[in-house]
């Protein structure tokens, strides 16, 4: 790692006080590539994603994928293969997210506030790199639901994978929020349990039609609810537009939650 | 290059509750200069830092950098900072982090020049969380190469380094400074502060309390300690003239005198004093004089080596 004449050269030239403002605020390829590299390092945010909903679909699914559930559209193994894989990109999305707590127990959002980065931009190459996250874990859970056996049509996949896949953008701000209110570096320990709740009463786990009607009352309002709906649709071909409506209230409530919670952190020094 | 200063504070104050770590605090800084910020602990070094990195707001008072807020400097990347502790990510290489920083600048220096320059490039593929304190404390300076930046202020920033490690450290940041390269950096090693700044500011307790070259802050604590073995406290040893201190340390008295001469002509002819010792100061012995808690503010414009003052 010598260095070139040329630049030894280079070196003595008068120090300008130019404008160094990055392009596009600082989203690049180099930010988001080394993003990436660092979530696919952890092995606790792989195990989230990959593993955990595997398992899962082991236990609750396998057992009956053939039974077909009331309605007669579906079976259970249909049913619970895109609920499941919506699970996994939410946990992994939220997981990606969270990171924050970790880099601001560190003193890394300190020294990026040192830097032109604008905090947008930083935000997007958080959100694009949880993106990432959450596409990996819906290819995984797809893939270990075909070898498991459970036929889905290629339109099927599709438009539940979208759905699983863009809907875990709500729980990126969820793990951003959790993840400047708490200065822990175990932000998931708290977050693993409050997600199982949230897939519980969204109806990633089970059908909410066997349990209680107030509780699916309850339910309706939950984060996972709209986005696990919207991804069973191609198996139900129901719709109704209210679960975008929760969908996206949902993503409002945690991007302002984030967005407070990081200006209060720029704040406090 | 313009005549904008590079660092403008002007009553400078910052309470944290009752607290006032900076209570009046002025400097200004002129591109190119190497300026050492000297000063005891909790003198509000670090504290004045933040505030000319835009990281805290002044209680009260101002600082610009090159003219605007250090917010706006740091939005055009002429401004940067190696911090004494913390700002690191453990989970990637020392290599990648010095990627991902350039990433956050326009047309940034080569990342294995900048490695190379802070003595790292063997280390390019380790883990930060495996790198020693001194290695940690070099990729920041590293990352603080990499935007090239006109302003660069370092808070302690040979903490951790060996000897090698900081003669290596101060030759790049000299190399740099011919090139036009304002630095301000904090330190409590009072021997860098005398072999590389162009300036010393002395502070304490969130006050300037002398400011100038390392030759005329030693000339403000100028003068000699006398030691000698005495039988008994001798009451007129602090009324002789030009003394400014006597202490006892068992038989062994220590006086500070600007006349030294008179000291020693006292000490043979009128005690039993013996076994005498003359020290010229240096600029420990200043530095102690001018931060100690009971000493007198000694600053003053005309020792202010910025003309910029007026």
């Amino acid at each position: 790692m010598s260095t070139p004449g040329s630049t030894a050269q280079d070196r003595m030239t008068a120090i300008q006080l130019v404008d160094r403002k990055p392009a596009r605020g600082g989203i690049n390829g180099t930010f988001l590539w080394i993003e990436i590299k660092r979530l696919l390092r952890n092995r606790r945010t792989l195990l989230f994603t990959i593993l955990v909903p595997a398992i899962f679909f082991a236990i609750f699914g396998l057992s009956n994928k053939n039974q077909m559930l009331p309605g007669g559209t579906h079976s259970y193994g249909e049913y619970i293969l895109i609920s499941l894989t919506v699970y996994a990109a939410m946990t992994s999305a939220t997981a990606s997210g969270a990171q924050v707590a970790v880099e601001r127990a560190q003193g890394w959002s300190r020294q990026l506030r040192l830097t032109p980065l604008r905090p947008g931009a930083y935000i997007a190459v958080k959100a694009a790199a949880a993106l990432v996250m959450s596409f990996i874990a819906v290819v995984a859970q797809f893939t270990i639901g075909a070898i498991a056996g459970v036929r889905l049509d290629a339109g099927t996949i599709v438009a539940a994978g979208l759905a699983a896949w863009l809907g875990s953008l709500v729980f990126a701000a969820l793990g951003l929020m959790v993840g400047y209110l708490m200065p822990s570096q175990n932000v998931m320990q708290l977050l693993g349990p409050v997600l199982a709740i949230m897939a519980m009463l969204g109806g990633l786990f089970m059908p909410l039609e066997i349990m209680g009607s107030t509780f699916t009352d309850i339910a309706r309002f939950s984060p996972a609810y709209g986005i696990g709906q919207i991804a069973r649709s191609p198996l139900t071909g129901a719709w109704d537009w209210i679960w975008v409506v929760n969908a996206v209230a949902w993503l409002a409530v945690f991007v302002a939650g984030a967005a407070l919670a990081f200006r209060k952190d720029t704040k406090r020094v | 290059m313009s005549q904008l200063l590079a660092v403008d504070a002007q009553g400078l104050h910052k309470s944290f509750g009752t607290v006032q770590a900076v209570r009046g605090l002025d400097l200004q800084v002129k591109p190119g200069e190497v300026v050492a910020f000297l000063g005891p602990n909790g003198a509000g070094k670090t504290t004045t830092i933040d505030m000319i990195l835009g990281l805290s707001e002044p209680t009260r008072g101002s600082v610009k950098v090159y003219g605007g807020t250090p917010r706006q400097a740091i939005a055009r990347g002429q401004v940067a900072a190696v911090m004494q502790t913390g700002g690191l990510l453990k989970d990637i290489t020392v290599k990648e982090t010095v990627q991902l920083t350039a990433a956050m600048f326009d047309s940034p220096r080569p990342v294995a020049e900048v490695l190379e320059r802070a003595g790292i490039a063997n280390l390019a593929d380790r883990r930060v969380e495996k790198c020693s304190g001194g290695q940690q404390q070099r990729l920041r300076f590293a990352m603080a190469l990499v935007s090239d930046p006109g302003l660069m202020i370092l808070d302690e920033p040979t903490t951790g380094m060996d000897v090698a490690g900081r003669r290596d450290f101060w030759h790049a940041i000299r190399q740099d400074a011919q090139r036009g390269r304002t630095v301000v950096f904090a330190t409590h090693y009072l021997d860098e502060a005398d072999a590389y700044a162009d300036r010393i500011v002395l502070v304490r307790q969130g006050r300037v309390v002398a400011d100038g070259t390392a030759a005329q802050i030693k000339n403000l604590a100028a003068g000699r300690t006398v030691r000698a073995a005495l039988g008994q406290e001798d009451p007129r040893l602090v009324r002789l003239p030009q003394v400014d201190s006597v202490e006892y340390d068992g038989a062994r008295v220590t006086i500070r005198s600007q006349d030294s001469d008179a000291v020693l002509r006292f000490l043979l002819a009128e005690t039993d004093a013996h076994d005498l010792e003359v020290s010229a100061n240096n600029l420990e012995d200043a530095f102690v004089a001018l931060t100690s808690d009971d000493a007198e503010p000694v600053v003053g414009p005309q020792l202010n080596g910025s003309e910029a003052q007026a």
